[in-house]
């Protein structure tokens, strides 16, 4: 049977699971979980990110994640926001896999408060103990191909490179060192951090990315379930538009209406 | 005889032995939702009703929340 020409023939493979959408969302920022909810359901996608966090002792009634979004449906993907060390890291991934039972994480070490930016060396460590101890570990990095290509190299289920500072809204700063990730990758390149609308989303799909994520993009717009609408079907047009191939760039005019015949 | 411990960063008094599983009882906090790290170490869920809490232990009791 002929597929549809219309629709995208392959599904996202993260760590030998399927996934329809290439679409990820965050669950930080949202106005309540209940919004959250909405949004991801507008969004389409079944991966969300989470933090692992303090029970509140003094309050235990406070509403819960699970109760909004009910991880037996959706991939939770633990993150180690917030980490600094490599240890600080894989001593949260653990606590998450205890509390959940998940090996697929997110693998995030910072470096700097002032702009989020990953420690790699750090991050390469922590990695490097992660797989070890038996996670399939997806990587919030910089966008340096030589350091993709060394978490690819240690086992890393995705490579997920900044477009710009976490929470930035500045979309994609380097489309150069994204594609050249891409170009070298044998596993899914993930555009993490600076999506801040549905054209940012478009471009990192049209330049080959296998997915994207997006939390404040779609948490801090002025109606996050709308948005989250807007970044599903932008990333649905711009892989599409990656698979078509654009056409190619040129200088001068080139007429649509054919010469020939012209009274 | 009674003895302290550290939860999530506060001191706890307790008066008798108490294992993990009656203390996320008394805290309202059900199992399957969390995660407890003892002294740096991960208590499997299967241990929280023969795990007792000693003087001095440090508690780490986490969930999921929203991040991103």
């Amino acid at each position: 049977m002929m597929r549809e020409a219309s629709t995208d023939p392959k599904p996202l493979v993260i760590a030998g699971k399927s996934y329809r959408s290439r679409l990820i969302i965050g669950t930080g920022k949202y106005k309540s979980y209940e919004q959250n909810a909405r949004a991801l359901e507008a969004s389409g996608a079944e991966i969300v990110t989470v933090a692992v966090r303090r029970v509140n002792l003094t309050d235990p009634s406070q509403p819960k994640l699970v109760d909004f979004i009910d991880p037996r449906r959706v991939t939770y993907l633990p993150n180690t926001a917030g980490c600094f060390t490599g240890e600080d890291a894989v001593r949260t991934l653990r606590l998450a896999r205890e509390a959940g039972g998940w090996n697929l994480v997110k693998l995030e070490v910072l470096g700097d408060k002032k702009t989020l930016y990953p420690d790699m060396l750090e991050t390469l460590r922590a990695a490097e103990m992660l797989i070890d101890d038996g996670f399939q570990v997806m990587v919030y990095c910089n966008d340096d191909p030589m350091m993709a290509k060394r978490l690819e190299n240690l086992g890393a289920a995705a490579i997920m490179p900044l477009a710009s500072p976490i929470g930035s809204g500045l979309g994609i700063q380097s489309p150069i060192n994204i594609r050249l990730i891409i170009e070298e990758a044998k596993v899914p390149v993930i555009v993490d951090a600076g999506i801040g609308t549905a054209s940012d989303a478009a471009v990192a799909m049209e330049l080959g990315c296998d997915a994207v994520i997006s939390n404040t993009g779609i948490a801090e717009a002025k109606d996050p379930v709308l948005m989250a609408s807007a970044m599903k079907h932008a990333v649905d047009a711009g892989r599409l538009a990656y698979l078509a191939g654009r056409m190619a760039k040129k200088r001068y005019a080139d007429p649509s209406s054919p010469l020939a015949g012209l009274i | 005889m009674s003895f302290r411990v550290t939860i999530n960063g506060e001191e706890r008094r307790f008066e008798t032995a108490v294992s993990i599983d009656s203390l996320l009882d008394e805290l309202g906090l059900e199992p399957a939702k969390i995660a407890v790290e003892r002294n740096l170490e991960i208590v499997p869920r299967s241990q929280y009703r023969d795990t007792n809490v000693a003087d001095g232990d440090r508690l780490e009791i986490v969930h999921f929340i929203g991040g991103g």
